[in-house]
């Protein structure tokens, strides 16, 4: 079997585990509620930080506007699935159209912003992704929509005026928040991440995959053996946009009010954390650093009164240490000494089980 | 001027089989499989190629040489289309590739290796040639991600031939290394490898040489040959061995401060004192 075929078997057959594994225990009521809901979060975490992973890994390009993709799936999301149940269709059909309504909506502006975006590279590209992140979260800071019986009415900065008090009802309310039905549960989210999983592993080990990352890997010799850089990177940034769409729609729907100011700068760099440190182009890596990077404040806040004032300082001198251990050139040496040891005792097992076979 | 040339009989034969391309090609003998006019760049106040001419016909080795800051490599990014001339005029097989894009004139036949190698440090000795065949393969991103049945049949038949290409160079023992893994030999060989693999009718290889010994120059001349016969390809190259040089090319054409110094016959051209002078000084 071919190498990459197997890793990506292993990583996706270790979520799938992990997620029957948690959701049998949850269903069996063995997890409290605090556990539960962090499990939700952790998974919409993982959709967010592997799909930047295929812009920041395959690409190689930093991105840090992830959290306004995120942000065009939760609200245009949220505005879809408010509408089909008031509407009256059944709240499975509306979370699932929300879902893949979301995903489109920012997949399409991920294709918008990125046809200027990707004309661009390293620091000016991550300059202005940066931007756009900015200006995603301030318009839905200002957008209104509300229904009512004549239909939809849309407001800039404003609310707007004239609407039917009987029928009225507040979609998006700008910087007040908007209130999506509380759909989101575990079950829904491993599925999307699973689903998620598989769409980037098909499509980083296809041709388009290949086209990327030798683009990331030599733009010029990627030009002369024929490839066409900028739609490959469009591609891909715009993949990377839809996925980061239905992982918004899901954290929507996954809390009471959702602010647009929670989709800023600092959640875009929180799921570029999980990337560089769980290892660029790495997918695997990118689950496992959102689990222990985001459980690790959860579980300080757990400890004792003391601990929770300081959880953000030690947060960040776990931070350091990791990306000590990940790039310092002592730790490289050490880390690659230990293997190399490994490596001798299991070669010297094998030639001494040979001798007496 | 492009439309007349574009539409010369000898445009066709992209598809058809290798036997019937010879054939063809045995008839138009005369014609040349590159043809550049006048080529010039300016860059600023400086001229780096003033006027050059060249003519290379079908399954030639030529060389192009001159010392340091002679516009030899300026000369190959004219002809990948990384500049755009100032003036003058690129033919391939008949057909006009003035100021195409670099992958336009990719996917129109021309491949290329770099002087400071340029390999897809990243990715695995196999897939740097699997990329690229990109564009010989059909499947779309979507059939891709679903995999459908044609991903796995183009995919095994590109792996098959990709493996193929690497046994010519002998690197089919190290298909999975990271192509940054592999000796500086090799990785020239396999920077040549993956520019066959976009099935070029013209190779360009710019010093092929630089870095190696004696003993590697040797056996990559063998390969270049190989190549060229195996392939059936026509080869230009950038050296500055003379021993390749003088081994293994027809014709020779040699540039020195952007212009034209000497043309013809390899011995003959280095034989020329206005060449021994441009190399060694007065």
């Amino acid at each position: 079997m071919r190498k990459t075929t197997k890793n990506n078997l292993i990583t996706f057959g270790g979520t799938l585990i992990l997620c029957v594994v948690l959701g049998i225990l949850m269903q069996a009521g063995k997890l409290n509620s605090m556990t539960t809901g962090l499990m939700v979060t952790i998974g919409i975490y993982i959709i967010a930080s592997t799909s930047l992973n295929l812009t920041v890994g395959v690409l190689g390009e930093l991105s840090l506007g992830h959290a306004g993709f995120m942000c065009i799936g939760a609200f245009s999301s949220a505005t879809v699935s408010t509408l089909m149940i008031n509407g009256g269709a059944p709240n499975w059909l509306s979370f699932a159209v929300a879902i893949i309504f979301g995903a489109i909506m920012a997949a399409i502006l991920g294709f918008l912003i990125g046809i200027p975006v990707m004309r661009l590279r390293g620091d000016y590209l991550a300059i202005v992704t940066l931007g756009f992140g900015e200006i995603l979260k301030s318009l839905f800071n200002n957008i209104y929509i509300t229904s009512d019986k004549n239909g939809l009415h849309f407001g800039f900065t404003n609310p707007p005026k004239n609407i039917d008090a009987s029928t009225k009802l507040e979609i998006l309310r700008g910087p007040k928040g908007t209130s999506a039905p509380d759909l989101t549960n575990f079950w829904v989210v491993a599925a999307v991440l699973l689903i998620c999983l598989i769409i980037l592993m098909t499509f980083i080990d296809s041709k388009s995959g290949r086209a990327c990352m030798a683009v990331r890997d030599n733009y010029i010799a990627a030009q002369s053996v024929g490839i066409n850089v900028t739609k490959f990177r469009l591609m891909a940034f715009t993949l990377s946009a839809a996925i980061a769409g239905a992982a918004g729609a899901l954290y929507m729907h996954s809390l009471a009010n959702m602010l647009p100011k929670k989709f800023d700068y600092n959640l875009s760099i929180l799921i570029l954390v999980y990337v560089v440190l769980g290892g660029l182009g790495s997918l695997r890596g990118s689950i496992i650093a959102t689990i222990v990077l985001y459980a690790i404040p959860e579980l300080l806040r757990g400890i004792n009164q003391n601990i929770v004032n300081y959880r953000m300082l030690i947060y960040a001198i776990i931070l350091i240490c990791l990306m000590l251990w990940k790039n310092a050139p002592v730790f490289i040496n050490m880390r690659e000494k230990i293997k190399a040891k490994c490596k001798k005792s299991k070669t010297a097992d094998l030639t001494s089980g040979g001798a007496e076979a | 001027m492009s439309e007349l040339e574009k539409n010369t009989p000898e445009v066709q034969g992209e598809n058809t089989a290798v036997e019937q391309k010879a054939a063809e090609t045995s008839e138009k003998s005369s014609a040349p499989m590159l043809e550049v006019r006048e080529l010039s760049i300016q860059f600023g106040g400086l001229r780096a190629v003033d006027g050059l001419n060249l003519k290379i016909k079908k399954h030639q080795l030529y060389g192009l040489i001159g010392p340091n800051g002679a516009g030899k490599t300026t000369v190959f990014n004219m002809l990948t289309g990384v500049y755009k001339p100032t003036s003058g005029a690129i033919f391939l097989d008949g057909v006009n590739i003035t100021g195409k894009s670099p992958v336009e004139i990719n996917k129109s036949g021309i491949a290329r290796t770099f002087q400071n190698i340029r390999l897809f440090k990243e990715m695995s000795v196999l897939d740097n040639v699997k990329v690229g065949m990109q564009n010989s393969t059909k499947y779309t991103t979507i059939e891709g991600i679903l995999r459908l049945p044609r991903y796995f049949k183009e995919e095994k038949l590109m792996t098959e031939r990709a493996i193929e290409l690497l046994k010519v160079f002998e690197l089919d023992g190290e298909k999975d290394a990271l192509s940054a893994n592999l000796p500086y030999g090799k990785q020239r060989k396999l920077e040549i490898a993956r520019a066959l693999a976009t099935n070029p009718k013209l190779l360009l290889l710019d010093e092929p040489a630089a870095g190696m010994n004696p003993n590697e120059t040797e056996e990559l001349m063998n390969t270049i040959r190989f190549v060229r016969d195996k392939f059936d390809m026509t080869i230009l190259l950038i050296e500055h061995d003379m021993k390749l040089v003088s081994g293994i090319c027809e014709e020779l054409t040699v540039l020195n401060f952007g212009q034209e110094l000497a043309q013809g016959e390899t011995s003959a051209v280095l034989n020329d004192p206005k060449v021994i002078t441009a190399y060694l000084g007065d």
